[in-house]
C-alpha cells in the first residue's frame, strides 16, 4: 500500500512525513517523528493525554488522522516553552506541585493554554469543565486547578 | 481562594527531632524531575525506541474460562515480517511452592508463569495465550488473527459469594484451602482463610447494649493509572539482556523475569522509565517476560505496549468483595466487641489482600474483644494486584459504616464516638502488635476542630466522617552518593520515582550534608548501579529511602572529615562537619580555615582517591499512619447523582519532607476514593466478559466532578526515621469509601451497603424509600 506524503507545520517548523492512511496524528508524532511528549493513555479520546492544537483548535491527537494535518499548524507540548523560558503555565505547575507522575501533564498544559487563550479570566468552574477531558489519577486535580487560576491571574497583570 | 497550608505539629522529645532549624526538609523546594515533565522531555515506558526494533502484541483469550486444547502458530509464522511467536511452551514451568514476598503481595512463580501466559487453561477474558513479534504494529496485529487456538469453553464464576458455593466451577481443580483446621478434603475456590484478633467475641457482645450487624458488597475496580503498561526488551545472542520498562520496582521486575525465563538474575539489566502512575498495579510483570522471550527468539529488540482495553482486561485489577460486620457498644459509647468476615476476590490465582484488610479493619479502635476473618477466593478475573493500601479501604468501609450507624443509634457525635474508642500509644492493636507513637487521636481532634466540621451544612446536604489506617513498610534499600570533582554530588537511588521521591530524597541528602539543594542531582539508577532495592510501594520510599540517603550522606561526611583530618594532620576526633564544611574542633577550633566539599573534592586524588558515600539497609520501624476524612455531599433526588461539595483530609505524616507532595498524596488518594465510592466498577456480561473496558464507561473522577480537597498534615514524628517520616501515600484512600457512604446516609437517611453508589443505584434506593 502506498503511503501518504504529508506536508505540515509542527511547532512552527516545516515537517514532511510519510504515513499509512489509518495512522493517527498521535502515531506519527510518537512513532515517526519521535515527539513523545504527547502520550497515549487510551487511543479513544477519553483521557486527553495526547492533547495538541491543530490550527489553534484543541484536539486529541489520537482522534485525528495524520493525513488531516496536511497544510495545518500543529502545536505540541514540545513547542510550549520559548527556548529556555518556560511558559507561565509550565512554571506554575512546578510551583504548585501540580504534577506527580507527570504522564498527564503535557496534555493538561496544552489544554490549559488553549483555555487561557480563549478566556484569560476563567472561574474555577470554567477551569474544571474545560479540563474535564483530561484525566489525572494522581493529584485529585486540586493543585492543577490552582496552578491554572494562578497563571491566569499572573498573565492578566 | 485560600492556599491550603496547615500543618499541626506534635513534637516529641526524641533523637529524631531536635530544635535545630531545618533548611530544606519541610520546604516546597523545586522538583528535580519537574522541568522534564512539563516540557514533554521525560521518557515514560512507551517513549523509547531502539534501532532494528520489533513490535510485540499479545493474543488474548476471548473466554472467561476455557481449557486450551491446542495452539497452532504456523500460519502466523509464515506471514512475511513476523519474526517470532511465543506460547506456554516457551516458558519453563515453575515448582509449586516457589513463593516469595514482594512489597505488599506474595509472589508464587507457578502462578505467575501461568498469569503471564496461559498454560492448561485460560482463566479470564483477556488472559494471554500467545504473543507475536513483527516488523510493524500492523503486521503483528495481522499475525495474531492467524494463530489458531482450540478452546473447550468451561463454566465460569465472577462473584465471590457464588465462587464459594459448593457447586461453583473450580478455577484450579486441585486447590485445598489453607488455614483451615482440619484441612478440607475437597478442592474449592477458597485459597486461604485468615483470622486476626484477641479476647472472646461473644463475651464482648454480651456486654453490649447496642449491636449492629450489616452485610456489604463492593464491585471490582481498577487502579486506573493513565500510562498503560509498556516495555522494551533486548536479548543478546550471548544470553545477556536489557529491559526498559515502566515499573514500580525494576529490581523486583528483574527477579521475576529472570526466574520466569530461567536465566541468571545478573545477566538481565532493568532500567525503569519514568512511571505514569501505578498505585500498586505496576508491582508485577505482564508484558516484560513476554517481550524478553520474543526478543530472545527473534534476536532483535521487541517493544510492547498495552492498549487501554488490555489494561482493563488483563492487568491490575483490585478486588470485589462480600463482607459482614457486627459491632456492639455500651450505651455510654464504649465498643465492647467487633467481628468482621471478609470475602475477597483473588482473581484466577491466590493472593488477594484480604489478610491486610482483616488486620486494618478494626485498627483505629482499642478493643478488648475483636475478631476479623478473611477468605481469599479464586474467580475468573485477572489475578488482583495491589491497589494503594491493598485491601484496607474495603474492610474499613464496612467497619466505618457500622461505626457511623452505632454513633447515630447512641446519639453521639461520630468523631466523639471514635475518640471514646480510639487507639493510642501503648495499646495492643486489633491484629497483634503494640502501637508505638501514633496520631489516631490527633487526626480525629484536628478533624473535629476544623472549620469544615464546624460549618453548618446547606439544605439537603449530608456530612460523613471516617477514619482509616495503614501499616506502611520499610524493606531493602540502597543509595550511593558519588562526589564529583567540583564538590557537587550525584545521588543514585534504586526506587522508581512515582510522585516526587527524587525531590524528597535530595532534600534529606542536602539537609544532612549541609549543602545547597541544587548541588545534589538525584537519579534513579538501573539494576546494575546499586545493591538490591525493594519496589516503590507500601508508602516506603521516603521512609526507607530516607534512611538510606541519610546513611549515605553520613558515610560521605565521615570520609570528608577523614580527608580534612589528613590534610590538617589532626586526629579525626578533632574534625567536625558543620554547615557543609569540615572544621577543626575541640581544642583545635579555629586553627585551620574550614574546608568545603568543593575544596576537599578538588584535591581528592591527593588525599586518597574517589569519595563515595554508600548505605544499604533493610529498613525497619515504618511508622503506621491514621487519617480522618470529612466530606459533604449533595444528592440530586431526580437523577441519583451524588456530588461531593466539600472534602477535608486530615492525616499523620510523621514529618512532611515536601508538604506540597504530601498534600498531593492526600488529595489524590481522596479522589481515587471518591471514584471508588461513587462510580467505578467492572461490569461483566453473562459470559464473564467485561462490558466497560475503557475510560468512557469505566468512569474515573474528572476535574469537574470534584471540589478542592483541603488537607491538614498532622506531624507525630516516627522515632525510627532520622527526620520523623511515616509513609503517606496509601492511607489517604482508606477513609473515603465509608466517609462518603456515611455522608450519603446523612443526606438521604438511606444506608447504602453496596458500592459504588452510582446514580442508578442511588436513584433506585430513593424511589424504593418512597
Amino acid at each position: 500500500m502506498a503511503r501518504n506524503h504529508v506536508t505540515t507545520t509542527i511547532n512552527g517548523d516545516p515537517v514532511e512525513f510519510l504515513c499509512d492512511t489509518e495512522q493517527t496524528l498521535l502515531d506519527v508524532l510518537r512513532d515517526e517523528l519521535h515527539l513523545t511528549g504527547s502520550k497515549e493513555g487510551c487511543a479513544s479520546g477519553d483521557c486527553g493525554a495526547c492533547s495538541v492544537t491543530m490550527d489553534g483548535r484543541l484536539v486529541c491527537a489520537c482522534l485525528v488522522l495524520a493525513v488531516e494535518t496536511q497544510g495545518a499548524e500543529v502545536e505540541t507540548i514540545e513547542g510550549m516553552a520559548d527556548g529556555d523560558r518556560l511558559h507561565p503555565l509550565q512554571q506554575k505547575f512546578l510551583d504548585h506541585a501540580a504534577l506527580q507522575c507527570g504522564v498527564c501533564t503535557p496534555g493538561f498544559l496544552v489544554a490549559a493554554k488553549s483555555l487561557l487563550e480563549r478566556n484569560p479570566d476563567p472561574t474555577e468552574s470554567e477551569v474544571r469543565y474545560w479540563l474535564a477531558g483530561n484525566l489525572c489519577r494522581c493529584t485529585g486535580y486540586d493543585k492543577i486547578v490552582r496552578a491554572v487560576l494562578d497563571t491566569a491571574a499572573e498573565m492578566r497583570e | 481562594m485560600a492556599a491550603v497550608e496547615k500543618i499541626i505539629e506534635n513534637r516529641i522529645d526524641d533523637k529524631t527531632t531536635d530544635s535545630k532549624a531545618l533548611k530544606w526538609v519541610g520546604t516546597r523546594a523545586p522538583r528535580p524531575d519537574g522541568v522534564d515533565k512539563v516540557t514533554g522531555r521525560a521518557k515514560f515506558g512507551a517513549d523509547t525506541h531502539l534501532p532494528n526494533m520489533l513490535i510485540g502484541k499479545v493474543l488474548r483469550s476471548p473466554h472467561a474460562h476455557a481449557r486450551i486444547l491446542s495452539i497452532d502458530p504456523s500460519a502466523a509464522l509464515a506471514l512475511p515480517g513476523v519474526k517470532a511467536v511465543v506460547t506456554r511452551d516457551d516458558f519453563p514451568d515453575q515448582p509449586a511452592g516457589a513463593v516469595q514476598p514482594a512489597g505488599e503481595m506474595i509472589i508464587n512463580y507457578r502462578d505467575m508463569t501461568r498469569n503471564i501466559m496461559a498454560r492448561e487453561k485460560a482463566l479470564y477474558e483477556g488472559h494471554a495465550v500467545a504473543a507475536v513479534a513483527a516488523v510493524s504494529d500492523r503486521v503483528a496485529g495481522q499475525a495474531l488473527t492467524l494463530i489458531k487456538v482450540d478452546y473447550e469453553v468451561l463454566p465460569h464464576v465472577i462473584d465471590v459469594d457464588e465462587a464459594m458455593g459448593a457447586d461453583a466451577p473450580l478455577i484450579q481443580e486441585d486447590l485445598i484451602t489453607e488455614g483451615m483446621d482440619p484441612a478440607p478434603e475437597k478442592p474449592s475456590n477458597i485459597a486461604k482463610r485468615v483470622e486476626f484478633g484477641h479476647g472472646d467475641i461473644e463475651t464482648g457482645f454480651s456486654q453490649a447494649q447496642v449491636v449492629i450487624e450489616r452485610e456489604f458488597k463492593t464491585r471490582p475496580v481498577h487502579q486506573g493509572y493513565i500510562e498503560p503498561h509498556a516495555c522494551l526488551a533486548s536479548f543478546s545472542e550471548d544470553g545477556q539482556a536489557d529491559l526498559w520498562c515502566s515499573t514500580q520496582g525494576h529490581y523486583v521486575a528483574r527477579g521475576h523475569c529472570a526466574t520466569l525465563l530461567g536465566m541468571d538474575v545478573s545477566k538481565l539489566r532493568v532500567t525503569s522509565s519514568e512511571i505514569g502512575g501505578g498505585f500498586g498495579g505496576k508491582t508485577v510483570v505482564y508484558l516484560e517476560p513476554v517481550a524478553l522471550a520474543l526478543s530472545r527468539k527473534a534476536c532483535q529488540p521487541v517493544k510492547m505496549v498495552m492498549t487501554r482495553d488490555e489494561v482493563f482486561r488483563a492487568s491490575g485489577p483490585a478486588c470485589g468483595t462480600s463482607m459482614q460486620v457486627r459491632i456492639g457498644a455500651t450505651r455510654e459509647g464504649k465498643i465492647t466487641a467487633g467481628d468482621a468476615t471478609l470475602k475477597f476476590q483473588a482473581g484466577a490465582f491466590a493472593g488477594s489482600p484480604v489478610p491486610a484488610a482483616a488486620m486494618c479493619a478494626f485498627a483505629p479502635y482499642d478493643l478488648e474483644h475483636v475478631r476479623s476473618v478473611g477468605y481469599d477466593v479464586l474467580v475468573n478475573r485477572p489475578k488482583v494486584a495491589a491497589y494503594r493500601a491493598p485491601g484496607a479501604p474495603l474492610g474499613e468501609y464496612a467497619v466505618e459504616s457500622v461505626i457511623d450507624e452505632l454513633a447515630k443509634a447512641l446519639e453521639l457525635d461520630p468523631i466523639e464516638f471514635r475518640l471514646l474508642n480510639a487507639v493510642r500509644e501503648g495499646v495492643d492493636s486489633s491484629y497483634g502488635p503494640k502501637f508505638g507513637p501514633i496520631g489516631c487521636i490527633q487526626t480525629l481532634e484536628a478533624a473535629r476542630d476544623h472549620d469544615h466540621y464546624q460549618t453548618p451544612l446547606g439544605s439537603g446536604q449530608g456530612r460523613g466522617v471516617a477514619t482509616g489506617y495503614w501499616f506502611n513498610i520499610g524493606g531493602q534499600t540502597s543509595a550511593t552518593l558519588n562526589l564529583s570533582e567540583d564538590g557537587s554530588v550525584a545521588l543514585v537511588v534504586g526506587t522508581p520515582d512515582i510522585g516526587g521521591s527524587r525531590a524528597s530524597l535530595a532534600m534529606m541528602t542536602a539537609e544532612t550534608l549541609g549543602i545547597e539543594l541544587d548541588k545534589v542531582r538525584p537519579l534513579v539508577g538501573d539494576t546494575s548501579a546499586l545493591g538490591y532495592n525493594m519496589l516503590t510501594g507500601g508508602s516506603r520510599v521516603t521512609f526507607a529511602g530516607g534512611i538510606a540517603v541519610v546513611g549515605a550522606a553520613e558515610d560521605l561526611i565521615r570520609q570528608l572529615c577523614e580527608r580534612a583530618a589528613l590534610t590538617w594532620d589532626l586526629p579525626l576526633d578533632d574534625v567536625e562537619w558543620i554547615e557543609g564544611e569540615a572544621r577543626p574542633a575541640n581544642g583545635r577550633a579555629g586553627s585551620e580555615a574550614p574546608m568545603s566539599m568543593a575544596e576537599i573534592a578538588k584535591d581528592m586524588a591527593k588525599s586518597g582517591g574517589p569519595i563515595v558515600g554508600r548505605h544499604s539497609t533493610n529498613a525497619q520501624g515504618a511508622g503506621p499512619s491514621f487519617g480522618t476524612h470529612v466530606v459533604d455531599v449533595d444528592v440530586d433526588r431526580e437523577t441519583g447523582r451524588v456530588s461531593v461539595t466539600r472534602y477535608t483530609v486530615v492525616q499523620d505524616a510523621g514529618k512532611a519532607i515536601h508538604p506540597g507532595y504530601v498534600e498531593g498524596q492526600y488529595q489524590g488518594g481522596a479522589v481515587q476514593g471518591i471514584g471508588w465510592a461513587l462510580n467505578e466498577e467492572y461490569i461483566y456480561d453473562e459470559k464473564g466478559k467485561i462490558e466497560n473496558a475503557g475510560f468512557l464507561d469505566y468512569r474515573v473522577p474528572v476535574c469537574s466532578d470534584v471540589p478542592m480537597i483541603d488537607t491538614v498534615i498532622v506531624e507525630v514524628p516516627n522515632p525510627e526515621h532520622p527526620y520523623g517520616v511515616r509513609g503517606v501515600g496509601e492511607t489517604p484512600i482508606v477513609p473515603p469509601l465509608a466517609a462518603i457512604s456515611n455522608a450519603v446516609e446523612n443526606a438521604l437517611g438511606i444506608r447504602f451497603t453496596e458500592l459504588p453508589m452510582s446514580p442508578p443505584r442511588v436513584l433506585a434506593a430513593i424511589e424504593q424509600a418512597g
